[in-house]
């Protein structure tokens, strides 16, 4: 293949003879372009099948049953299309705890996600310049991120646990705790600061920390990639010119690293607003920590409602879109700005 | 002492503090499950803050207790290993099988729509598996398939195939497209190209990538509850242990023994292969 045959880009063919005019003579398309798009066709579309047929069209038909009166015992007997109801909607907005369970859900998922960044940061500063053993640690900072969910939760259950845990045993004798804490399922605990009464939600807080110890690696990972990948000049240069430590790293660090920060912010927002398995496991949704995510599977498995469970998804997926929505519309406009 | 000179100084201790903070934080917490799945349970009530274990009182028991079969008063663990390690593996297979060709193609074939197709691909990544859910739960039970492996291993391609694509089609752009050009040269044609000249070349990729999917059905949670938690014959280590965590009164000990045996597998596989992995991950992160 030459260079040449390859010019017109087959993706656009309606440009492509203004775009080299010399060979516009020629057929609108060269047959050598045609057979590339067939190819190309013929390659992608198991591909493509696969996705469409497990991710597309399972979501279009979550949102159609989120729009129908759908129990599970009805599905042998219901067709795809019929039933129209929005009675899903109503109920998941009047249902008892929507509004607190989305507070919830923002709060675990703004903290998790900032948690996990600035601690995934950290280490990557820690890390950043080589020492004897730097692979090892580098690796073994992975491990939270690459365990089994279920041995991670279970460790952090039973660390944490009022009878068996070690947590509350070295805080008894080191720290003085009269009482066992029960971290997972005390919803407010009292905590007294300055004299002054303070109710701390607990559970969630755990959670929280749960989830930045868990998920640290993934952004320190990326981090510490891009952090490697500054050259080392600009960095001399400043040092050079006086500047201290935290100048650098405010001056010349941070804005390397923002855009991979603001790309792994959207990405642990994300997946932890949808987050599943971690709550459930830690506190099955008790205590303050009933996350949207949990109410779907409640309402999927212990009342068998199909339809209140899809519009439940539906609405947390809504929300998310709208979240991010405000968040490319503002915050990655100033970032333009500021690049700029 | 000037400001550089303190803060050097400062942050050059701190660096040091931070390192030794997060090894604590990291591996603790494994050191801690390893240590009580050899511990005797009585034990355990007895001194809950102790780090280490006496010579004399570790115990196999707790990992004979959670392998044997339940017919032999075990917890069945073993026949739960099989049926994750055959998901996985199936998972594996399928979903390479199904992102090869379209990762090659988005990355090396300009055709129509191309463009979008590869965006939908990136998009599908970002899909919340709580919308998948449901429907993929009323599809499986319709059709029967609720409580069969092979089906669980089909909803996994689901959740592996976008991470999949993205790390392939990563690989695939850096292979030199002359690479290509003389295969065709010499009489290849697409299929054989990628067959013969691709895949091979591809094959840090390809294991990289099938063992960050293995790691991901292996460490499933969500939808193997939904769909296997009523058929106790067909569930993962995971489903298992959490089922047991719930329902029966089983050992916090033993339950450790059965986290350990979950997370060796995951972990050694991550040790083998943690070069590909972390650059096939974070390929891309590096140019902004």
């Amino acid at each position: 293949m030459n260079p040449t045959t390859l010019r017109p880009p087959a993706d656009r063919p309606e440009k492509a003879p203004a775009a080299n005019a010399p060979g516009a003579g020629r057929a609108r398309r060269s047959p050598m372009a045609r057979r590339r798009n067939l190819a190309g066709l013929a390659f992608v579309s198991p591909t493509l099948v696969v996705v469409l047929v497990i991710v597309v069209l399972p979501i279009c038909w979550t949102i159609l049953l989120a729009f129908q009166h759908a129990r599970l015992i009805d599905l042998q007997t219901m067709n795809f299309f019929g039933g129209w109801t929005t009675r899903n909607f109503r109920q998941v907005f009047t249902a008892p705890g929507f509004w607190s369970s989305l507070a919830t859900t923002l709060v675990y998922t703004v903290g998790g996600t900032l948690g996990s960044i600035v601690l995934g940061l950290v280490a990557a500063l820690a890390l950043r310049r080589p020492f004897r053993g730097r692979g090892i640690v580098r690796s073994t900072m992975l491990l939270p991120y690459v365990a089994p969910v279920v041995a991670a939760t279970f460790v952090w259950e039973t660390a944490l646990s009022p009878q068996t845990g070690i947590v509350d045993n070295w805080g008894q004798h080191l720290f003085g705790w009269h009482r066992p804490i029960a971290f997972l399922s005390t919803s407010s605990y009292q905590v007294n600061l300055l004299g002054a009464h303070v109710h701390v939600p607990l559970a969630l807080l755990t959670v929280v920390a749960f989830e930045t110890w868990r998920y640290f690696p993934f952004a320190f990972l990326f981090l510490l990639a891009r952090l490697q990948a500054v050259p080392a000049g600009i960095e001399e240069a400043a040092t050079v010119d006086g500047a201290t430590l935290t100048q650098r790293f405010r001056h010349i660090l941070l804005p390397q690293l923002m855009p991979v920060i603001a790309l792994l912010s959207v990405l642990r927002f994300i997946m932890t607003f949808n987050k599943f398995d971690d709550v459930y496991l830690l506190t099955g949704g008790g205590s303050g920590t009933d996350v949207v995510s949990v109410r779907v599977y409640d309402f999927l498995t212990a009342s068998y409602d199909v339809g209140a469970a899809a519009a439940q998804a539906l609405v947390l997926a809504v929300i998310l879109m709208v979240l991010l929505g405000v968040y490319f519309g503002f915050f990655a406009k100033r970032v333009q700005e500021e690049e700029a | 002492m000037t400001r550089a000179q303190f803060e050097d100084r400062l942050f050059g201790a701190l660096r040091y503090v931070v390192i030794a903070l997060l090894l604590i934080a990291t591996v603790v917490p494994f050191y801690y499950m390893v240590l009580l799945s050899f511990r005797p349970t009585g034990e355990l009530l007895l001194h809950p803050g102790r780090l280490w274990v006496p010579l004399h009182e570790i115990t196999l028991s707790t990992y004979k207790n959670i392998l044997e079969p339940t017919s032999k008063g075990g917890q069945g663990l073993l026949g739960m290993l099989r049926n994750s390690a055959l998901v996985s593996l199936g998972t594996v297979v399928l979903t390479l099988a199904a992102s090869v060709p379209g990762s090659w193609a988005i990355s090396r074939l300009k055709f129509t729509g191309s463009r979008q197709i590869s965006a939908l691909f990136l998009a599908v990544y970002l899909f919340p598996a709580t919308l998948l859910a449901v429907p993929l739960f009323v599809m499986f039970a319709r059709i029967g398939l609720q409580g069969s492996l092979v089906g669980l291993a089909v909803v996994y391609i689901a959740q592996t195939v976008p991470v999949s694509i993205y790390m392939l089609r990563n690989y695939f752009t850096t292979i030199p497209t002359s690479v290509e050009e003389a295969a065709s040269l010499d009489g290849c044609n697409r299929l054989q190209t990628l067959w013969r000249v691709v895949l091979p070349l591809a094959a840090p990729s390809l294991i990289a990538t099938g063992l960050y999917v293995f790691m991901i059905a292996w460490n499933e949670f969500l939808f193997a509850l939904l769909f296997l938690a009523a058929t106790p014959s067909k569930w993962t280590v995971s489903l298992g242990l959490s089922q047991m965590n719930n329902a029966i009164e089983v050992p916090t000990t033993v339950l450790m023994a059965g986290s350990v045996v979950l997370t060796v597998p995951v972990i050694i596989l991550f040790y083998a292969a943690e070069r590909f992995l972390t650059e096939g991950l974070t390929t891309g992160a590096d140019k902004g």
